[in-house]
């Protein structure tokens, strides 16, 4: 572990910094917890007075950022708490992470804000921000109170779980949120299209006998929020997009020059609803004893491949501005049950990066845009100035291996929630060290050797 | 299949005709005519044996005595072997009751086989006694069971094992001895 | 009791089927008397018949020859299955499917034990992974299960040693339905291939109809489908190898083998599926004048329960072409074969 008084020198690894435009090999220097130098050329040696990592063959970011993570707490710890939630970002490389209001309580009131950052503060472990809710007790029908809700440190709104189903409430939100300059994250679904809906809408459902979700359930909302957003002229943020035709109605939204913004989840820019087949995405025109995998289903469901090329294209020009995780862990008995019961959401923060890391493996996304997505773009968002290794700035730092070669083993995952598709899957690169305030909070050296 | 296998016939198609002629004139004679009597073959090799008895039977007595076919394998001791083939209709589509039946089988061996089909038959009416008759006795008795008509006594070891080659099914009528074949590929036990 | 996780219960030849496997006619000179059975090796439940070769529906359909002449006896009794335990599990209400196989395994000597979720643990909130658990610690061997959720016998297959027959889970399947349904056709036509089936009605949400999909396929019959817009999977337009789409019931039926109508729920009413039921009854019903352009002696079956005067007209219901009773009586048999090929793989001691 680095003693915070002496320093750090990360030495022998590229640097891809996308907020300056930094893709080289370099020294990274940091002092008293803040970024101190990325050099312009390799050092031959570190200085004497600070301790050197050696990350020969990796790559060092900015850390992460995911604008989108459920931590469960308080209330509902048995699924995740600050502590496990937290640990779990660490160990995927997410210096930074924004916890979702759907909380029980729920943070609709500074109250609960406050005891959120109290407790991450007394973890310590990376910087959580909250997001506050939209409509009191995240019912959809009365507005939180959002002033308040700002002044404790809320980044935005959102009712994440449930969308924002009444327009003329969504006008209200979005036109109040202006007002106080954060933008409202809305779960695009319209509730009517996805009654008893399970899985996508398609041929996978229909030979599961599962009750189909179209993409326009989603898409619809999109169009409807995008209107509202130039009516209004508030921020809008569109959760985890999943459909093509949802990504057309942000591009044009963009054309327009509305202030919109939307986001994508590891899972829906890698899986596909053959998914539920339980064969890791293999369809063998058979139903067979492992389908109706649980630990698929999640809210938008897991779409098409056409949908995941137009992601990928999305991601790569901009049009999703950035990645996010919307990890959402459970308890191991939600998962065990009928795909009808089962609970949405797959916990992801561990598994994150080596998801999108494939995008890049297939170049389909190039290395530094989706370090961008995942660093510069989400910091934007935010309007903070983290995500990068500007001199000055706080050391928030992540370290991968883009060739490990690993297998997903949920039972060796922080999360509490163990439920994820790509248990047994191998996975290409892998986080190896994650520094906060440069401080070193996850180091896999320390848990198993490194190849 | 193993490579040293070797096959003897034991019955040529003269042999079994006077085998079952025997067995036929034996029945009439414990029976003491054909009154009430039928014979009942027990699937799949024991029903071809049946018809030739009552042909032979109808061409002394000039009397037709009616032939069912039974299938035992759902009364069997040993259900996973039994389902490796499928469950055949029973046809005895006359009155067992109070009349003695006479069982027919190709082969004896381990009297399981006769031992399920006696059970099945039960369920048809209560024979006033049920008899048995098989074109070979190859021994190897797991069960207190004997035939009354045997049309020849063959003595095997385990390793070999007896096929029944009937005009009927085969295009010829033969009994061959096949020796050097490992256990469980034999006949099931008969 | 052996808890699995999901990957690992599925057996490796169900997980890596070879290209070869199934779906070519095989000689039925029974040759292969050594066999364990033409059921593959390996197949423990009955789950639906995507999974299922055209050999192993034979194989049920010839067990169920034998089963239909048990039920004809005095003595409708038999050890086959004695010393089995038999449950069935039944979360939703159907009398006649469950009565089928409780009389199946009745007939064959099994112990049949009737659990339905209104007298159970369930109705006070015990999971169905916990309900099954305790069942199976009660030493059962077959689990014939009903659930209104699609998918919920696959997860309990995961978590059971037991042999798990699918009796109907939500809207994806019914494969004993489906396999009584070709038993039925077979016996009357004498065989399936290149026979014209039209399944009429609500396509999309029923389970009887996607099983027949698959078995009749598996068959070689030549199956038209024809039912509203709003319950018809789209992507069935893309895929003729299964079924042909017709665009009028005069045109599903006509010179037609086999007409298969389907139970129209009410709910789909409510859920705006459909307008009325007068106007389901006037497009989409089976009357005696639809029926005449069907081939003469053409069967019409039902699943049942049937909405007389909707799907179909009372009079073709009961008519000389109905074959609907036959359905039920063969449901025994086939019940019969499918529990006794089941039971007979589950079986380690005997």
């Amino acid at each position: 572990m680095a003693d915070n008084s002496k320093g750090i020198a990360i030495v022998g690894g590229r640097v891809i910094d996308p907020s300056q435009d930094i893709d080289r090999l370099a020294t990274v220097l940091i002092k008293d917890g803040v970024m101190e130098e990325v050099t312009a050329k390799p050092l031959a040696k570190a200085p004497d007075s600070y301790d050197v990592i050696d990350v020969a063959g990796q790559v060092v970011t900015p850390g992460f950022i995911d604008v989108h993570t459920h931590l469960r707490d308080p209330g509902e710890e048995h699924k995740e708490t600050i502590e496990t939630g937290t640990m779990a970002a660490a160990r995927g490389g997410f210096t930074t992470i924004c916890a979702m209001p759907n909380t029980v309580p729920c943070q609709d009131n500074a109250n609960v804000i406050e005891a959120v950052l109290k407790r991450a503060s007394e973890v310590g472990l990376v910087r959580v921000l909250p997001i506050g809710a939209i409509t009191v007790g995240r019912h959809g029908e009365q507005l939180a109170d959002m002033a308040e809700l700002a002044a404790a440190g809320v980044i935005g709104f959102s009712d994440d779980g449930d969308p924002v189903a009444d327009p003329n409430l969504m006008r209200q939100a979005l036109s109040y949120a202006s007002g106080l300059g954060l933008p409202i994250m809305n779960h695009p679904q319209e509730p009517a299209l996805t009654r008893g809906a399970q899985m996508n809408e398609g041929p996978i459902a229909n030979r599961l006998g599962l009750t189909g979700w179209p993409n326009e359930a989603e898409s619809s909302m999109v169009a409807r929020d995008v209107e509202l957003a130039a009516l209004t002229g508030g921020r809008l943020h569109e959760c985890h997009i999943s459909a093509r035709q949802s990504i057309d109605a942000i591009r044009r939204a963009k054309e327009r020059g509305l202030n919109v913004t939307a986001e994508a989840t590891p899972h829906h820019l890698t899986l596909t609803d053959t998914w539920v087949l339980g064969e890791h995405g293999d369809d063998n025109g058979v139903v067979r004893s492992g389908a109706y995998d649980t630990s698929t289903k999640v809210n938008p469901p897991l779409r098409t491949q056409d949908d995941v090329d137009a992601l990928i294209e999305a991601l790569a020009d901009g049009t999703i501005d950035l990645i996010a995780t919307d990890h959402a862990p459970h308890a191991i008995t939600d998962k065990l049950c009928t795909y009808q019961e089962a609970a949405n959401g797959i916990a992801n923060l561990e598994t994150a990066f080596a998801s999108v890391l494939s995008l890049h493996h297939r170049d389909a996304v190039s290395l530094p845009v989706l370090i961008e997505r995942m660093t510069a773009a989400p910091a934007r968002f935010l309007g903070m100035d983290i995500g990068t290794m500007k001199k000055g700035s706080t050391a928030d730092i992540t370290i991968f291996n883009p060739d490990l070669d690993w297998t997903v083993d949920p039972s060796e995952m922080a999360t509490l929630g163990k439920h994820t598709p790509l248990a047994g899957t191998q996975m290409k690169g892998r986080v190896t060290t994650t520094i906060f305030g440069g401080k070193v909070i996850w180091d896999i050296a320390a848990v198993a050797p490194i190849g | 299949m193993p490579e040293e296998t070797e096959q003897r016939e034991i019955l040529d198609a003269n042999e079994i005709r006077r085998a079952l002629t025997r067995v036929a004139h034996q029945i009439l004679e414990r029976n003491h005519g054909v009154e009430g009597l039928s014979l009942v073959g027990i699937h799949s090799g024991g029903i071809p044996i049946a018809r030739r008895l009552a042909a032979a039977i109808e061409a002394v007595e000039g009397t037709f005595i009616p032939v069912g076919a039974l299938d035992p394998r759902l009364y069997r001791d040993d259900l996973r072997s039994a389902a490796a083939q499928p469950v055949q209709p029973t046809e005895i589509d006359f009155d067992v009751e109070g009349r003695p039946v006479v069982l027919v089988d190709d082969v004896l061996a381990t009297g399981r086989t006769i031992r399920a089909a006696m059970d099945a038959l039960i369920d048809f009416g209560r024979p006033s006694s049920i008899q048995l008759a098989v074109l070979l006795d190859r021994g190897h008795r797991e069960l207190p069971i004997r035939a009354d008509y045997v049309g020849k006594n063959v003595p095997t070891a385990s390793d070999e094992q007896i096929k029944v080659l009937l005009q009927e099914e085969d295009g010829r009528d033969s009994v061959v001895l096949i020796r050097g074949v490992e256990r469980k590929q034999a006949n099931g036990s008969a | 009791m052996a808890r699995r996780s999901t990957s690992a219960v599925v057996s490796t030849q169900e997980r890596k089927p070879t290209p070869s496997k199934g779906r070519q006619v095989v000689s039925t000179s029974g040759v292969a008397a050594a066999r364990p059975g033409l059921w593959s090796e390996g197949k423990r439940h009955l789950l639906d018949l995507d999974e299922m070769s055209r050999t192993e529906i034979e194989e049920i359909l010839r067990n169920a020859d034998g089963m239909k002449e048990v039920l004809s006896r005095n003595v409708r009794k038999t050890p086959a299955l004695r010393g089995k335990t038999i449950i069935t599990l039944f979360f939703e209400n159907s009398t006649r499917t469950r009565v089928s196989f409780e009389q199946a395994g009745k007939v064959l000597g099994a112990d049949v034990i009737n659990v339905t979720a209104s007298s159970s643990s369930v109705s006070k909130g015990e999971s169905l992974l916990n309900t099954i658990r305790t069942l199976e610690s009660m030493q059962i061997d077959v689990l014939v299960m009903r659930h209104p959720h699609s998918g919920a016998p696959y997860f309990v297959a995961n978590h059971i040693d037991a042999a798990v027959i699918n009796a109907g889970d939500g809207t994806h399947a019914h494969p004993t339905q489906a396999l009584l349904d070709l038993f039925t056709i077979e016996s009357h036509l004498g065989s399936i291939a290149g026979k014209k089936v039209a399944i009429v009605g609500d396509i999309l949400y029923s389970r009887v109809a996607r099983s027949n999909l698959w078995g009749l396929k598996t068959m070689g019959a030549d199956v038209t489908v024809f039912g509203p817009p709003t319950l018809m999977p789209p992507e069935l337009r893309d895929q003729p190898d299964i079924a042909k789409v017709a665009g009028s019931m005069e045109e599903a039926v006509d010179q037609a083998d086999v007409v298969m109508m389907l139970r129209i729920q009410k709910e789909r009413q409510s859920a705006g599926h459909l307008p009325s039921m007068r106007e389901y009854s006037t497009r989409f019903g089976l009357n005696a004048k639809r029926l005449k352009l069907a081939r003469p002696g053409a069967l019409v079956m039902h699943p049942g329960p049937m909405n007389e005067g909707i799907e179909i007209s009372p009079d073709v219901a009961h008519g000389a072409q109905a074959v609907i009773e036959d359905q039920v009586a063969n449901g025994v048999a086939v019940r019969m074969a499918v529990l006794y090929t089941l039971a007979a793989r589950s079986s380690v001691g005997r």
